[in-house]
């Protein structure tokens, strides 16, 4: 049977339902790739070992002695979820964010699938957004399994109560779990800026694992410059300065400048390197 | 037998652009590095037509086709496909376009199966409804079906090659790019593309199929352009291209008869006529070749054999660069 001769495969749809379709092949390809796969478990297995650890060796660490949170997760598993927020976010979270999001365009391009995805056609800007949606999903997804782990695994071990504020006021179980969700959303919210980084250096390049490192350095230079008092002048529009400030979360009074200040910060880098890479990507010769 | 032949009518028939599958003027592209590779062509694929889009490696022809899809943008020039203009109106006239460029790419870790139907879902004018019934019946054609699941990365070159030609036949097309299709595929695969490529044509499409492998295409193809160093140095059908002027007769007598023999074809008025080591030969030109059989025995000379040349478009394209065809840039 000649292919020629079949019925015409169907009317256009809308370029809202072209991009949903596109969306969820995009979010099977990320999320069905073994590597990212195995770097959501290794995220998830960050609570899992903090909580290991403190479970077995019984021993509740004095305050001010490793990350923020780590001495209170012993008397209520909760915290065990910003214990490992803490401690992913300076590396681990930026690494497996700047993989994603580095190897959007870049892996297409390098594996020269990206020429047969325009010749469907899909339109460039269409494919660009459907890739940093699927990126952060993705970082949702890290921040989420981190989260859900740490919650799961603190409950286990340490049980989980009213929630003590930093005010030293407490607040019931369940306001407790409404502003870990809002910790989350904040987490997430803060390494938008850093997926607009990784996807502008993304289509720059045909080689992902250079998209990836440099995105990489970008979060990690970000961060050493964040510690150098000489520079307090341009710390706030730091991408990563105000990535910590989700302890705003656990005040009494939750300070919305403070969180706002954050976010704005995050969408200035999103309007900037979103903006470049929609030009760069929107213009450049495929010759991959 | 020859007579009928080397008359394939108003070449420039090919001249209507408005029925022109493909046709572009003046396409030039210039390299961030100041080379030119492509430089002021003026490609006409007429409807229907399979085009042969000749010529050596690096000698611009993939960025020609890239430029044909949109994916690179010319410096210079216009391309139109299927009567729209590129790359504006790709989003309306590429669903009708089926493409292999450069070779074929697909995630190394997702089973062929698993890439079609990527590419199906990243189409908006395609139906979900018939995927499946579709995205087999691609796999069917190109004898991929026992290694649909299979994952990419474990495909031999000539199924990678296969499935390209899959994802490019996914939904009927009016027109195919097929930019060196023959590339890592053994003799009877070749064989395989040049029936699909016919199969194709006969069903209406238009296909135009790059290669720097002549004689892989030259049987297939009605229409040919010859590329070399970035401009195009011919183009037209077939027979025209390698007919122009070159057919010889040689004829086959005895080595004293040879002068002899140079003299009646020079009599029959085909200019050129000599004896070309073991033979006489002469550019056939318009003179019929049975007139010459005839000339030559009526003359009295022994007529040992008689044979009518065609040029190749390897001859055709030596005549038009002065070098081998398979000198790369």
């Amino acid at each position: 049977m000649s292919l020629v001769d079949s019925p015409p495969a169907g009317p256009p749809v809308s370029s809202a339902r072209a991009t949903a379709r596109l969306l969820g092949s995009e979010l099977r390809l990320v999320f069905g790739r073994v590597r990212n796969i195995v770097l959501l478990v290794g995220l998830a297995a960050v609570p899992l070992l903090i909580g290991t650890v403190l479970f077995v060796t019984q021993d509740t660490p004095v305050a001010g002695q490793g990350p923020p949170f780590l001495d209170r997760v012993t008397g209520n598993g909760v915290f065990l979820v910003f214990a490992a927020l803490v401690s992913c976010l300076p590396f681990l979270l930026p690494l497996c964010v700047s993989i994603v999001s580095g190897d959007a365009v870049a892996g297409e391009a390098s594996a020269g699938t990206l020429r047969y995805l325009l010749v469907v056609p899909v339109p460039r800007t269409r494919l660009l957004l459907v890739k940093a949606v699927a990126a952060l999903a993705y970082a949702a997804a890290a921040v989420t399994a981190i989260a859900g782990v740490g919650l799961v695994a603190g409950a286990a071990f340490f049980g989980v109560g009213d929630v003590v504020l930093l005010s030293g006021d407490t607040i019931p179980l369940a306001e407790g779990m409404l502003r870990t969700l809002g910790v989350v959303g904040y987490v997430v919210a803060s390494l938008t800026g850093l997926v607009a980084v990784g996807l502008f250096l993304s289509t720059l390049t045909e080689v992902p694992v250079a998209a990836m490192a440099a995105t990489v350095v970008v979060a990690i230079v970000s961060g050493v410059l964040d510690a150098l008092p000489q520079l307090s002048a341009i710390h706030p529009a730091l991408l990563t300065h105000h990535w910590l400030d989700f302890g705003e979360f656990l005040r009494l009074e939750v300070d919305a400048s403070t969180l706002f200040a954050g976010l704005a910060v995050q969408a200035a880098w999103v309007a900037v390197f979103g903006a470049l890479a929609w030009s760069r990507f929107t213009t450049a010769d495929v010759s991959s | 037998m020859s007579g009928a032949e080397g008359d394939a009518g108003d070449a420039e028939g090919a001249g209507d652009a408005e029925g022109a599958a493909v046709r572009t003027r003046g396409l030039t592209k210039r390299f961030r590095s100041g080379q030119v590779g492509v430089d002021g062509v003026d490609l006409l694929v007429p409807r229907g037509a399979v085009y042969g889009f000749l010529g050596p490696n690096g000698s611009g022809k993939t960025t020609t086709i890239r430029m044909l899809l949109g994916l690179v943008s010319p410096t210079a020039g216009s391309v139109e496909l299927l009567g729209t203009a590129m790359p504006g109106g790709g989003a309306e006239v590429l669903p009708r376009v089926g493409a292999l460029v450069e070779g074929p790419a697909f995630h190394p870790y997702l089973s062929g199966e698993a890439n079609l139907r990527r590419l199906d879902a990243a189409d908006p004018t395609s139906a979900p409804g018939s995927r499946t019934r579709r995205i087999g019946a691609a796999l069917e054609r190109v004898g991929l079906t026992a290694a649909a699941g299979k994952r990419y990365r474990q495909y031999s070159l000539g199924m990678k090659q296969r499935l390209g030609l899959a994802a490019a036949l996914l939904r009927p097309r009016d027109l195919l790019l097929l930019d060196e299709p023959t590339n890592g595929l053994d003799p009877q695969g070749t064989r395989e593309v040049r029936a699909l490529v016919r199969e194709v044509a006969d069903a209406g499409a238009t296909v135009l199929v790059s290669s720097h492998l002549l004689s892989e295409i030259e049987q297939v193809c009605s229409h040919v352009g010859i590329m070399s160093r970035g401009t195009l140095l011919a183009q037209g059908p077939r027979e025209e291209i390698a007919d122009e002027g070159t057919t010889e007769v040689r004829v086959m007598t005895r080595p004293d008869q040879r002068a002899h023999a140079v003299r009646v074809l020079s009599g029959l008025g085909l200019d050129g006529a000599r004896a070309d080591g073991e033979v006489v030969a002469a550019p056939l030109g318009s003179v019929a070749v049975e007139k010459v059989a005839q000339a030559v025995v009526g003359d009295g000379i022994d007529l040992l054999g008689l044979e009518v040349r065609r040029p190749t478009l390897e001859d055709v394209f030596v005549r038009l660069t002065g070098e081998g065809f398979d000198v790369a840039r």
